[in-house]
């Protein structure tokens, strides 16, 4: 269960068979305990500043990067990543938002929602589409990510970025900037608080279970 | 969302989900490629009972669109009586392995029936003078996109025309009502139903004192076929009193909308000059249909049952 599945509860209640963390109790929202505030907002501001560094850095400037959120916490890092870019690079980078419920390999396994509608602002052809989303866990929404980009057009070069790598992948996708690495239990949940969407002030925590 | 059957079946908070869902759709439409695997593997058959171009082509390209595979159906309503034969036509029909039945029948309640006895989920696409739920839904999201979230509530709308025969009011009526807007109805009282107890409308008789009033103008196809009858007197005679004729536009609001969900008869109930104006939604109302259908068929085949 990532933090996006975390957002909709009666979703997180009837994940398939084994590939999320099913609780045993059902009513997994409310048995799981805050265990650990990870990244604080200070160290978040950080994460964001450095990895819209290592972008810039990585693709020798912003001139072709495109940023791509994922619904619903990735548009928003995405967004202050560009914000980031913008002041110390003064590039404008686009920001698009894209939707993947329809390239999920899920549907009909349990109930997948679209987020809201696709906008992709510029023509990705050969630019640099860097994919953004708040946790990096089984790696199937990248995946589901990049058959929906397929469809939009070619960018040169497709890169990741997250806030939170959780570890638990099961495919062959890597991320190419992370925030943090935190290696968690299957049984736990990483829980992302951005400000703009939460109306909190922003935090990562580490939530599992009870202790007995 | 198991089946879409009748629009009084949603309550205002599922209609908002669906057109929520109706907008992610609408921008996969306007893609280059306008197609995403969503439904890959599932089987859309559309058993029409009636005669239809557009709502069944709409229904189709729906389907197409999520990559879901169709089949179709088509009966005259003469080769096949009611009841008895509907039934074997749908089990033969199930027995083939299909996820939804698209059903269109000149008997109200024929969808109904139709799921009761399948296991597939069932779209109603227009039964006798009864429901068009998609028919209401693409109205509401083409009012939703021209005026803005929220701008339903308050909102002034007036149907004209055949409101007796129409699936297309009743559906109207419902939806844009659960939805907060103040309906009223203009026909001639021969084209009025028997009985308008429960219908949450204002009844009028004069269109010329209603128009300059209103926000939306809803126009109901004439068919030929009443006209010939007893309950109009002449073409002419209707365009003179209840047909959005260029004078009787000229007087309405700037910004009011007319909106027909086709096929027009310009010259009777609409000047062709006012199709054509920038007020008019007819065009887009198609367009809307296709996104609304993906919607329908995703909420009732592909989400898992949620419609948001």
């Amino acid at each position: 269960m990532n933090a996006r599945d975390a957002a909709k509860p009666e979703q997180a209640a009837t994940p398939e068979g084994g590939r999320f963390f099913v609780p045993e109790h059902g009513e997994g929202e409310r048995s799981l305990v805050c265990r650990a505030q990870v990244l604080d907002a200070d160290d978040m501001r950080r994460a964001h500043t450095r990895i819209a560094h290592e972008i810039v850095e990585r693709n020798h400037g912003a001139d072709d990067v495109v940023l791509i959120g994922l619904y619903t916490r990735g548009v928003a890092v995405a967004r202050r990543l560009a914000e980031a870019i913008e002041r110390f690079e003064g590039a404008a980078v686009p920001v698009g938002v894209l939707d993947v419920a329809f390239y999920r390999d899920d549907i009909g396994l349990r109930p997948v929602q679209p987020l809201g509608p696709t906008e992709i602002p510029v023509d990705i052809g050969g630019r640099v589409v860097v994919l953004v989303d708040d946790v990096f866990f089984t790696g199937r929404t990248i995946r589901a990510a990049l058959d929906a980009l397929t469809e939009l057009g070619r960018p040169r070069t497709v890169q990741v970025a997250v806030l939170v790598d959780r570890g638990h992948r099961e495919l062959p996708i890597r991320a190419d900037f992370v925030g943090k690495n935190l290696p968690t239990k299957l049984a736990e949940d990483v829980r992302v608080r951005l400000e703009e969407i939460d109306g909190e002030v922003d935090g990562i925590e580490i939530w599992g279970p009870a202790e007995p | 969302m198991k089946h879409l059957l009748a629009i009084d079946d949603l309550s205002r908070a599922e209609i908002d989900g669906l057109l929520d869902l109706s907008e992610s759709f609408i921008e996969v439409t306007q893609r280059d490629i306008p197609k995403i695997p969503a439904l890959r593997g599932r089987t859309v058959v559309t058993l029409f009972f009636e005669e239809s171009t557009r709502t069944r082509l709409s229904f189709e390209t729906a389907a197409k669109r999520l990559s879901a595979d169709t089949m179709s159906f088509s009966a005259s309503t003469s080769s096949l009586t009611k009841g008895e034969s509907l039934l074997d036509t749908v089990q033969t029909i199930e027995a083939m392995g299909v996820d939804a039945i698209v059903v269109r029948h000149p008997c109200a309640g024929a969808a109904h029936r139709v799921a009761q006895w399948v296991d597939a989920s069932v779209v109603n696409a227009g039964d006798g003078r009864h429901q068009h739920p998609t028919q209401a839904l693409l109205d509401l999201v083409t009012l939703r996109r021209r005026l803005g979230r929220g701008g339903f509530d308050g909102l002034r709308v007036v149907i004209v025309g055949d409101i007796r025969h129409s699936r297309v009011a009743r559906s109207g009526v419902q939806a844009l009502s659960t939805m907060g807007a103040e309906v009223t109805l203009v026909a001639p009282p021969t084209l009025l139903p028997e009985s308008l107890e429960g219908w949450p409308v204002v009844v009028d008789d004069d269109l010329d004192s209603v128009l300059p009033e209103v926000d939306v103008v809803y126009l109901l196809r004439i068919q030929r076929e009443r006209l010939a009858g007893a309950l109009l007197p002449s073409q002419r005679e209707y365009t003179s009193r209840y047909g959005i004729t260029v004078e009787r536009a000229a007087r309405l609001k700037p910004d009011t909308l007319i909106m027909h969900p086709g096929p027009m008869n310009r010259g009777v109930e609409i000047a062709a000059e006012v199709a054509d104006s920038p007020a008019s939604t007819v065009t887009e109302q198609v367009a809307n249909g296709v996104a609304v259908r993906m919607a329908v068929l995703w909420s009732t085949l592909g989400s898992g049952g949620q419609i948001a």
